[in-house]
């Protein structure tokens, strides 16, 4: 903590530092979305027969949808049109990290994400996290694929899972988000990219963090990656996932479907730092962040967790929730948004106690600055068939200033009565007697009301790999600039 | 050490400080008393720079620097301490976090070294056993579900770690049974020194058998209408303070 301070401080002054562009040549499709395009976009990717056909029958389903209008968001609309569904460094795809474009490199190594084997293998203290970098469309570095391979873990980007693994995608794609589950998942079964794989066999235990480091950088487009995670019997997985756009005035589409399936025993733990590009402080540009992360938990026993700390973003329509199928599963959520100036959020879960005693929880903690609106948006639902299910929602929420609004939704519906569900919410403000008491102490107010929302969010950071509780920390002291006076 | 020379301030609008004159010297330990809305949490605020109270005239200078128009983090760092009359919780922040933050800035402020995260430790596991608070109380969120008498030694705490130049402490000794009290007491005095000042706030003589006053002033509707040695202390406990009104 002490040692952090330096660092926190430096960046108290910076702003949206992963703003910069990088200067590469890309093959981008024409703006325009019609059968034609996800043929060609199937084509590029060289998928399997089969796999175009899936993305046509989505794209037939989401031409018949409509995007939903029950967030508590507010946008002009999206014209799908004028976004283009494909961009890729120019040049056939690197085999391996030597032939990476430098720029690219570097784009990484600014951005503080390692690609690099080597230094993380001669061990300097920390523990190396393998890393799969998918900038615009497509994954551009995947490491430790050897080492990971070894144990029998397979990562690797989800276009080679396609080639080198049908029977497991065939099986899982779309097994826990249906292609027309909604309007963006829909889109993105459509047109998604590229996403990371990962499968860890039975009874095995991942040897590293695994990573998806998500970087949009060509204009205009929009990113639409996916990612599939099996945990096979006994196997444990931790997952973490980053993002950065850079800065630009128009609004880019993120629209992303995350499945995860536990099989018996197994655990996920899915951890999320989203810093997207939130926009300037008068609101212009800034990405729509409209995800679909869903897990299954299919054995017994089995677990899936999410922790989420969202800083980024325009807008945020997001719901990483868990079905709980297995009896004896468990669903975590652990969430944090923070929102500021006019960034809107619309977030939180959905618990589906399928199996019995099926035990879920969920603790929500939201900031709201600026001219910023924030919702928890909740819904826990017990089955008849969820006999000694329980779940616990912790939903917080946290005013800067008096010109934001924070907003709770949650639904509760229980259909058997030996189920537990406990709610517990509470809103407060960062108090003129707190700031006054930092400031008497010498703290300045910048750093008084970091610390303070820091500790308003320990329980979930709590739940954050060491590495990302750090720099958690830190994104939200930058995302809070000028929150106060 | 500190001078304060005409100063009058309004709260809300309403005028509170009418007009006050003081001057503390190095080593110099004053006492100011009053009854309750007589203004004296309103002149520590005044000092400290709370933004809600507004001085219209007069001047306070600390060690020869003026304190007007400073922000209250400036003013820590030139050395003013305010224990706060009814301290408040941030939960979450434990007391450790906090405390190395607060000498932290200050450090920084001053340009100093910053210090060591164990040599930090240590000091405050040392403050903490001074005022008998055991190492667990340091991990707790800033004052959150403290006991009152917990609170109070806490800002006391908060004091012998800053090591400032003036302490102002605001009714620290209400709500303390009288062993808390002597605690208390003792922290106070272990800290007051020839280069330090203490302005001790009270409207109860009771902390004044602890600690020895070397003046003791009477604040009155926003001014000070008295000023004696401890033996006014005794007599306004006796008399009460209708006789000066
Ligand atoms: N922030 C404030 N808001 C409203 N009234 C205040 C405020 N601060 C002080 N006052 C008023 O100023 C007067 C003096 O209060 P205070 O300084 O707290 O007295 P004391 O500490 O001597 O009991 C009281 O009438 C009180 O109501
Ligand atoms: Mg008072």
């Amino acid at each position: 903590m002490a040692e952090g301070n330096e660092t926190v401080h430096e960046r108290l002054s910076s702003e949206y530092s992963a703003g910069f562009v990088t200067d590469i040549e890309s093959e981008t499709l024409p703006p325009g979305l019609d059968e034609n395009t996800v043929r060609q976009i199937s084509a590029k990717k060289d998928e399997p027969g089969w796999m175009a056909d899936w993305r046509l029958t989505a794209y037939r389903r989401w031409r018949t949808m409509r995007p939903p209008r029950w967030a508590h968001v507010e946008f002009p609309p999206i014209d799908f049109q004028a976004i283009s569904y494909f961009s890729a460094p120019r040049g056939d795809r690197p085999r391996s990290l030597e032939e990476v474009d430098p720029e690219i490199l570097r784009t990484y190594e600014k951005l503080g994400i390692p690609l690099h084997e080597q230094e993380a293998l001669a061990g300097v203290e920390r523990p190396s996290v393998a890393v799969d970098a998918v900038f615009d469309s497509v994954s551009v570095a995947t490491t430790f694929r050897e080492t990971l391979r070894e144990a029998g873990v397979i990562f690797c980007p989800i276009a080679d899972a396609m080639r080198e693994h049908p029977d497991l995608v065939r099986k899982y794609l779309g097994s826990v988000v249906p292609r027309a589950d909604n309007f963006y998942a829909a889109l993105n079964s459509a047109v998604f990219s590229d996403g990371s794989f990962v499968y860890v066999p039975k009874n095995t235990r991942c040897p590293m963090e695994l990573s998806t480091y998500f970087r949009i950088n060509a204009q205009n487009t929009g990113q639409f990656e996916r990612t599939l995670i099996i945990a096979d019997e006994g196997a444990y997985v931790s997952y973490l996932e980053g993002c950065t756009a850079p800065m630009r005035d128009e609004n880019q589409l993120h629209a992303a479907v995350v499945e995860l399936v536990a099989l018996d025993d197994a655990e996920i733990k899915y951890s999320t730092v989203q810093n997207w590009f939130p926009g300037d402080a008068e609101g212009r540009g800034g990405i729509y962040n409209f995800v679909t992360k869903r897990g299954a938990c299919l054995g017994a026993r089995s677990k899936i967790s999410w922790t989420q700390v969202e800083t980024g973003s325009a807008i945020t329509w997001k719901y990483p929730s868990v079905v709980l199928r297995g009896h004896g599963s468990t669903g975590e959520f652990y969430s944090v948004a923070l929102t500021n100036n006019r960034q809107q959020a619309d977030t939180g879960t959905k618990m589906l106690h399928i199996g019995r005693d099926t035990k879920s929880t969920i603790i929500s903690k939201g900031i709201s600055a600026g001219q910023s609106q924030n919702s928890y948006r909740g819904r826990v639902r017990m089955n008849p068939a969820a006999e000694g299910a329980r779940n616990y929602t912790q939903c917080d929420s946290l005013l800067i200033g008096d010109r934001c609004g924070a907003h709770t939704f949650p639904f509760i519906e229980s259909r058997i009565p030996s189920a537990v569900v406990e709610h517990e919410a509470t809103t407060s403000k960062v108090n003129d007697d707190q700031l006054f008491l930092c400031r008497q102490r010498g703290i300045d107010p910048e750093k008084a009301i970091s610390m303070i929302v820091n500790g308003f969010c320990k329980e979930v950071f709590r739940q954050l790999p060491m590495e990302f509780a750090v720099e958690a920390g830190k994104l939200l002291e930058v995302s809070l600039e000028g929150a106060v006076g | 050490m500190l001078e304060i020379t005409d100063l009058r301030a309004r709260a809300v609008g309403k005028p509170i400080l009418k007009g006050i004159d003081l001057a503390v010297r190095p080593g110099e330990v004053h006492a100011i008393m009053g009854p309750n809305g007589s203004g004296k949490s309103t002149l520590a605020n005044a000092l400290a720079g709370r933004a809600d109270v507004e001085v219209t005239s007069g001047d306070m200078r600390l060690e020869g620097a003026s304190l007007i128009g400073l922000e209250p983090e400036a003013r820590a760092h030139l050395g003013l301490f305010l224990a706060f009359q009814y301290p408040v919780e941030i939960p979450g922040v434990s007391n450790m976090e906090f405390l190395k933050a607060a000498v932290d800035s200050r450090d920084a402020a001053l340009e100093r070294e910053a210090m060591s995260a164990a040599s930090f430790v240590k000091s405050a596991r040392e403050a903490a056993e001074r005022l008998q608070l055991t190492p667990e109380f340091l991990r707790r969120g800033v004052n959150a579900g403290f006991s009152g008498g917990e609170k109070k030694r806490n800002e006391i705490l908060q004091m012998l770690l800053l090591e400032p130049k003036l302490a102002v402490l605001d009714e620290t000794d209400s709500g303390l049974d009288i062993d808390a009290l002597r605690t208390v007491a003792k922290g106070i005095n272990a800290f007051a020194s020839e280069t330090n000042a203490v302005l001790l706030i009270t409207h109860y003589q009771r902390l004044l058998d602890h600690i020895e006053p070397d003046f003791v002033h009477v604040l009155l509707d926003g001014r000070i209408v008295e000023t004696g040695d401890k033996s006014l202390a005794r007599k306004l406990e006796a008399d009460g303070y209708a006789r000066l009104a």
